[in-house]
């Protein structure tokens, strides 16, 4: 199934998460309530230690919240098991990783299939897709290459075409140009403009503020809360402050 | 379509233990010679058994063979001249022969010294003198002619029956029934040869030695012609034993009457002789001996082998243990992509089971060189079974599994967030 702009891919209801450290609890998120759409390309800033990955694994399923609720796509995730998550993950997922994340043993294609093998109805005809896309983020000539062959760029480059294999509900990049040099991280977020503007819903996650003005939207965390939201073509509004 | 099929796992299995090929060969190596180890020891075992049983299986299974032999002397005389007799008696023979149950046959046996010629050709093999239905006690087959009859035996006959390497001996180039052999101081007709023991073309005896082989002439014949009393010369005393009778084969009718027969004979020997100047042979309690010792054999053999197999999946769960730890990211990145916790189990118990298939079959490769060499070198009778190098290659892949259990369980059952934060 595919979204029309605009319909809700992300639903946070007053979600937190807090961990805890010995006798202490730490609040990694607090009260987050907020709702990212399909075909939006936010950004995501804030300080260190702000909640920023902590949002991108609950946006991920890869961890679940401690209270409040998330739905993706309408189907909330605290009534899944682990293996319904885990299919959920790859089909409605696409995760871009600060250092690409690769598997050493698989060539680019047999990288950009992986979150194809693990669906029980993989998507017909994988192989020509995964070549396909392969060539989109400029990895010809590239396909039977290992990671350990590949430059930094070209890596990222894989791990893009491999989040998009699926056709997923969005794309959730943490730090993605963070190991790039200045002219390779352009090169990157140039593809993000290129799969903005082809419809994909992006989120991503950056401490440099030239990548989060060039995204769509701009969300600014602080401790565990919303700081800031700033939508295109309108002023900062300021959420909360500590 | 693609999808994550078992093959795809293998290969990638074996592509990720290509990654540390020292490591895995290494890590193999237990499994390696646990499973060497039970092939061989099992071909090695298997083939002294088999060597064993056909040996007494030639002795006949439904026999019980009782015989003379020398007592102890404590006072040694120191006469010039002795004569000591002592063995099996006639009398022993007939109450078995006239009166046992369950007994079919008896053949009485006397041995005695004798050289035998044919012009200038000399042997000096075992001279049996016995009854006709030695042939049918022993199981033996004529090769040519006929076996000494009852007619011979009744008229003492000057006739004999040669054993095949004595014929082959004798007569190198000719047939030898029909022709004429000294036998001591007479001169005996050959009216049949017999085939040899054992295997065709394997020759136990060698009668061109000073002793070998085996020649039959008829028990009255003999008794009337070299008579009981054996003379042995040595260091100038003259050594004389009197012996009646030095074998009798006692065949039972069916196996399950052997006990009770070797049963009756012993009580009868053990009235009948003040000394211990006899012997009772039953094959097939020896049968039943050597395939208990066997089935202990076994027992060790196996312990030995498990506990090296155990030791090698000890390995192996170790090495695996820390393959996990070493790709937790890689663990991590999957299950982000989608893997459920059967896809991390499936890949490593696959990992596991690939590693220790391997060692396996190399195991069972090795298992099957050292029986080679071994009837190579030691003259050592081997039989290679192919179920115990099947059984020993799929216990290998057993271990596999087993000791991969726990560490692909682990790997299934990390947190997938700090999975992909481990360095
Ligand atoms: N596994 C954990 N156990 C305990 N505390 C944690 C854990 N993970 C994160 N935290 C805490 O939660 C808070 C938010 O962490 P998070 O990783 O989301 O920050 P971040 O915004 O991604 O920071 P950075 O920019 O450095 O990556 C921090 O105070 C951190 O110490
Ligand atoms: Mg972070």
């Amino acid at each position: 199934m595919s979204d029309r702009p605009g319909d809700v891919v992300a639903d946070l209801q007053n979600v937190g998460r807090v961990y805890r450290m010995g006798s202490e609890l730490v609040h990694a998120l607090r009260d987050f309530t907020f709702q990212f759409r399909s075909g939006e390309y936010w950004a995501i800033m804030g300080s260190s230690g702000s909640g920023k990955s902590t949002l991108l694994n609950l946006l991920g399923c890869i961890d679940r919240p401690t209270s409040g609720t998330y739905s993706v796509r309408g189907q909330e995730i605290s009534g899944l098991n682990d293996n319904q998550l885990s299919v959920l993950r790859g089909r409605e997922l696409g995760f871009i990783f600060q250092s690409y994340n690769l598997i050493p043993q698989l060539n680019v294609i047999d990288n950009i299939l992986v979150p194809v093998v693990y669906q029980d109805d993989p998507i017909p005809n994988a192989k020509e897709r995964a070549v396909e896309l392969a060539e989109r983020v400029g990895l010809q000539g590239r396909l039977d290459h290992r990671p350990s062959q590949l430059s930094g760029g070209q890596q990222q480059r894989v791990a893009i075409a491999r989040s998009l294999i699926n056709d997923p509900a969005m794309i959730l990049a943490d730090e993605a140009t963070g190991n790039l040099d200045s002219k390779t991280a352009e090169e990157i977020l140039e593809l993000f403009d290129e799969l903005h503007a082809s419809g994909k819903t992006i989120l991503l996650v950056t401490h440099e503020q030239e990548v989060g003005d060039r995204a769509q939207h701009l969300l600014r965390l602080k401790d565990g809360l919303i700081h800031e939201v700033r939508l295109a073509g309108e002023p900062a509004r300021e959420e909360a402050s500590a | 379509m693609i999808g994550l099929s078992l093959w795809k796992t293998v290969q990638l299995g074996i592509s990720s233990l290509l990654l540390h090929k020292l490591r895995s060969f290494l890590t193999t190596l237990g499994v390696l010679f646990g499973v060497a180890s039970v092939v061989a020891m099992l071909a090695v075992g298997e083939g002294a058994s088999e060597k064993a049983q056909a040996q007494l299986r030639e002795l006949g299974s439904r026999n019980v063979i009782l015989r003379s032999i020398k007592p102890k002397q404590d006072n040694v005389s120191e006469e010039e001249t002795r004569v000591l007799a002592y063995g099996l008696k006639r009398t022993d023979f007939d109450r078995i022969d006239e009166t046992y149950p369950g007994v079919v046959r008896t053949v009485p046996v006397l041995t005695s010294p004798q050289e035998v010629r044919v012009s200038d050709l000399l042997c000096r093999p075992k001279v049996l003198c016995t009854t006709p239905e030695f042939l049918k006690v022993s199981g033996r087959i004529m090769a040519d002619g006929h076996f000494l009859s009852q007619q011979d035996e009744a008229s003492r006959s000057l006739v004999t029956v040669l054993g095949y390497d004595v014929a082959r001996f004798l007569f190198p180039f000719e047939r030898a029934v029909g022709q004429t052999v000294r036998i001591g101081e007479h001169y005996f007709e050959v009216i049949g040869v017999l085939v040899p023991r054992g295997p065709l073309g394997a020759t136990a005896s060698n009668p061109s030695s000073e002793a070998g082989g085996e020649v039959y002439v008829p028990l009255s014949t003999g008794r009337a012609y070299f008579g009981e009393r054996q003379v042995t010369v040595r260091s100038g005393t003259f050594d004389i034993q009197e012996v009646q009778l030095h074998e009798i084969i006692v065949q039972a009718e069916r196996d399950v009457d052997v006990p009770f027969v070797a049963a009756a004979c012993r009580a009868m020997l053990s009235r009948e002789h003040e000394d211990k100047d006899y012997e009772v042979m039953v094959p097939l309690e020896l049968i039943m001996r050597e395939k208990e010792t066997q089935r202990i054999f076994n027992i060790v053999l196996g312990s030995i082998a498990g506990i090296s197999l155990l030791v090698g999946g000890i390995g192996i769960m170790n090495v695996m243990l820390a393959t996990v730890t070493e790709r937790t990211r890689e663990i991590g990145i999957r299950r982000a992509l989608g893997a459920r916790r059967r896809h991390i189990i499936t890949q490593f118990l696959v990992e596991t089971t690939v590693l220790s298939g391997c060692g396996g079959l190399l195991g069972v490769a090795l298992g099957l060189l050292i029986p080679w060499i071994i009837e190579r070198t030691a003259d050592l009778q081997t039989v290679v079974s192919p179920i115990a190098a099947v059984l020993a290659f799929g216990i290998s892949v057993l271990i596999g599994m087993i000791f991969g259990l726990y560490p692909a369980w682990r790997a299934a059952h990390m947190d997938p967030v700090e999975a992909l934060r481990h360095e």
